[in-house]
């Protein structure tokens, strides 16, 4: 913490200077009882607003419909458990599906982008390479101007995309932002590396494949934590592309079941022999599914982000 | 990007004629590793911006863009006319914009503050993480959360009924509806918000601060007379990119919330463009919309950089 900030420079080593047990420098004084009394209790609210929403819609995900219908609705704290709501939406139906092309989609669209997005950034970070000046130029400008909704809709209906999955990839498949990024972590990788390598008569996919990623996997997991979560969270495109229900990722469902609140029934949940489980449930557990691996790569993200995000923001 | 091209620029050997062939020959890898990406920008990026012309034709959905008739500027009749629709997305647009700007855009400033004076870094990291955790939570689980716990079924209000107190519905008020999504914005972004004061804030000399504390200055005029003016310049520059973006309020956030109150009360610009267009089938109508709103973004960027400039701020980019 006290090496790297945030953005990603490398910050002065801070001298040893005389404090206090708590780690507080002597300048600064006995702290304001009041002031640190309110600082804690606007922290403490603050966290508080983010976690007992979670907690509330995780505990009412494994309640059972005793305690839903006890509680008057929301459950904050869960007496016994059940996994009921998750057997009956994972076990075949909808969420199943939807939740199964959202996996296929992330995966696919991050490694297309990544791909898509090393090769770029590579080649305009040659110096001198041919044509890099005009396709930077062009890779800026799309930071500038967004075409807008209704062409980007007839180009996709045009090219025949429309009702097909890849509609959720191609469109979102390269953004300007992460390719600069991406570019200035190239740039700052020594040319002697890649001199000597070509003296020694590697050619520039050697050079990429040898040097360049080995020494940026940071970034490059960062980057491709940050398309991963864009195309979990897609809702929009899939508003826009995706007209059969059968192709839904989860946001969609979510939309359907969740905001909207519309029922299910058997044949959107398989439930086995015994009754459905509360609909509160289900629809926390669905929740929960669509929170989940945003959480497993959040610390992922979190180590890293805070190095690699802002880079480009501040070097461009 | 500018000290890259700017290095790119000393480096590139003087230029000759007849060199680009053997230029062709040495970067041809480099350019068959960029074909993709470039590919996927001209193809969804600019194609569409050429696909803009629809603006100035009677789009039919049995034709291609190219096939359709001409008709001027008639589409843009929505704008120059106002059509009470448009004013009002327009209207609902700006109102949006100027609430987030006053109440929201500040307040990752103020945050950041607090933070920065927590002492203990374990105490900060885990605040933080819980701070910043929201940001990566699609607007559908954002929207959903809220009317679970906030809605007229929701947590807080069956907590209220049960303790016989009185009950409050902000989901589904019309009249609330800037407030409800002001919040929503404020719970999901302020905490990531943070991260780029605190970055500016780690990077002032703290001997600053100690001379100020020489100087007999307490912790509230420290905070006044060092840090503030330490990170003006990253202030203007948000500052900036908003207002680039004042035409555009949460697409997402509103258009899955839109049922509920109607679209007097809800919509905004990029509402409008999509209700008209790829609902209703006005398709010139929504596209002569949608590219007024990009043109009118970009000059706003490019009419607050120059302010800026003005002022004696950095700005977005340099001249």
């Amino acid at each position: 913490m006290t090496t790297t900030s945030p953005l990603g420079l490398t910050a002065k080593p801070r001298k040893a200077r005389p404090s206090t047990s708590t780690g507080r420098p002597v300048w600064m004084g006995p702290p304001n009882r009041v002031l640190t009394a309110l600082r804690g209790l606007i922290l403490t609210i603050g966290c508080a607003v983010v976690i007992v929403p979670f907690l509330a819609v995780v505990s009412t995900s494994l309640a059972t419909q005793e305690e839903v219908t006890e509680n008057g609705g929301f459950v904050l704290l869960v007496r016994d458990p059940t996994l009921a709501s998750y057997q009956a939406i994972l076990s075949g139906g909808v969420v199943t599906r939807a939740l199964v092309i959202s996996i296929l989609v992330t995966i696919a669209g991050t490694l297309l982008s990544l791909a898509c997005t090393i090769g770029l950034a590579y080649a305009l970070s040659r110096p001198g390479s041919l044509g890099s000046r005009p396709i930077l130029l062009a890779v800026l400008f799309t930071m500038l101007f967004s075409p807008g909704m209704i062409p980007m809709y007839l180009v996709v209906k045009q090219l025949g995309l429309l009702d097909n999955l890849l509609a959720l990839i191609l469109p979102v498949l390269i953004n300007a932002f992460n390719v600069i990024v991406m570019r200035e972590f190239f740039l700052d990788i020594p040319g002697e590396l890649m001199e000597s390598a070509r003296i020694d008569g590697a050619n520039d996919l050697t050079i990429l494949a040898r040097i360049v990623l080995p020494l940026s996997k940071a970034v490059i997991s960062v980057i491709g934590l940050f398309y991963a979560v864009g195309y979990w969270n897609a809702f929009f495109n899939a508003l826009l592309y995706i007209s059969s229900p059968e192709k839904w990722p989860l946001q969609l469902v979510l939309r359907t079941y969740v905001v909207n609140e519309t029922p299910m029934g058997v044949d959107q949940v398989s439930a086995g022999s015994e009754s459905l489980p509360p609909q509160l449930s289900i629809q926390m557990a669905i929740l929960v599914i669509s929170i989940i691996p945003i959480l497993l790569v959040y610390p992922f993200l979190q180590k890293h982000f805070t190095k690699g995000l802002m880079i480009g923001a501040v070097k461009g | 990007m500018r000290k890259g091209s700017s290095s790119s620029a000393t480096t590139r050997p003087a230029r000759r004629p007849g060199q680009t062939l053997a230029r062709w020959r040495r970067d041809r890898l480099l350019l068959l590793l960029a074909a993709p990406g470039l590919l996927v920008v001209l193809l969804f990026h600019y194609l569409p911006l050429l696909g803009n012309v629809i603006a100035f034709k009677g789009y039919l959905p049995f034709l291609t863009i190219a096939e359709s008739p001409w008709v001027g500027w008639d589409n843009f009749q929505v704008i120059f006319s106002g059509d009470p629709l448009f004013v009002n997305a327009l209207t609902n647009t700006l109102i949006i914009t100027l609430i987030q700007v006053l109440f929201v855009f500040p307040l990752p400033l103020v945050l950041a503050l607090l933070l920065n004076e927590v002492i203990s870094e374990r105490l900060k990291r885990i605040v933080q993480s819980v701070l910043y955790l929201p940001h990566f939570l699609s607007w559908v689980i954002v929207v959903a959360l809220f009317q679970h716990i906030l809605g007229n079924a929701g947590m807080v209000n069956t907590l209220l009924r049960e303790h016989d107190m009185t009950t409050f519905s902000i989901i589904g008020v019309p009249e609330l509806f800037e407030v409800l999504i002001t919040s929503q914005v404020i719970w999901k972004d302020t905490g990531w918000g943070t991260i780029i004061f605190l970055a500016a804030i780690s990077r002032v000399d703290t001997s600053l601060y100690e001379a100020a504390a020489m100087d007999g200055a307490g912790a509230l005029r420290r905070m006044w007379h060092v840090t503030l003016p330490a990170i003006r310049s990253v202030f203007v520059l948000l500052l900036i990119l908003r207002l680039g973006d004042a035409l555009t309020v949460g697409f997402e956030q509103i258009i899955l919330q839109q049922g509920a109150v109607g679209a007097t009360a809800s919509e905004v610009l990029d509402t409008y463009v999509y209700n008209h267009g790829i609902v209703g089938g006005n398709w010139g109508q929504a596209a002569a919309v949608g590219l007024t709103k990009g043109v009118i973004s970009v000059l706003l960027v490019l009419g607050a950089n120059k302010l800026a400039h003005k002022f004696g701020e950095r700005g977005v980019y340099h001249k």
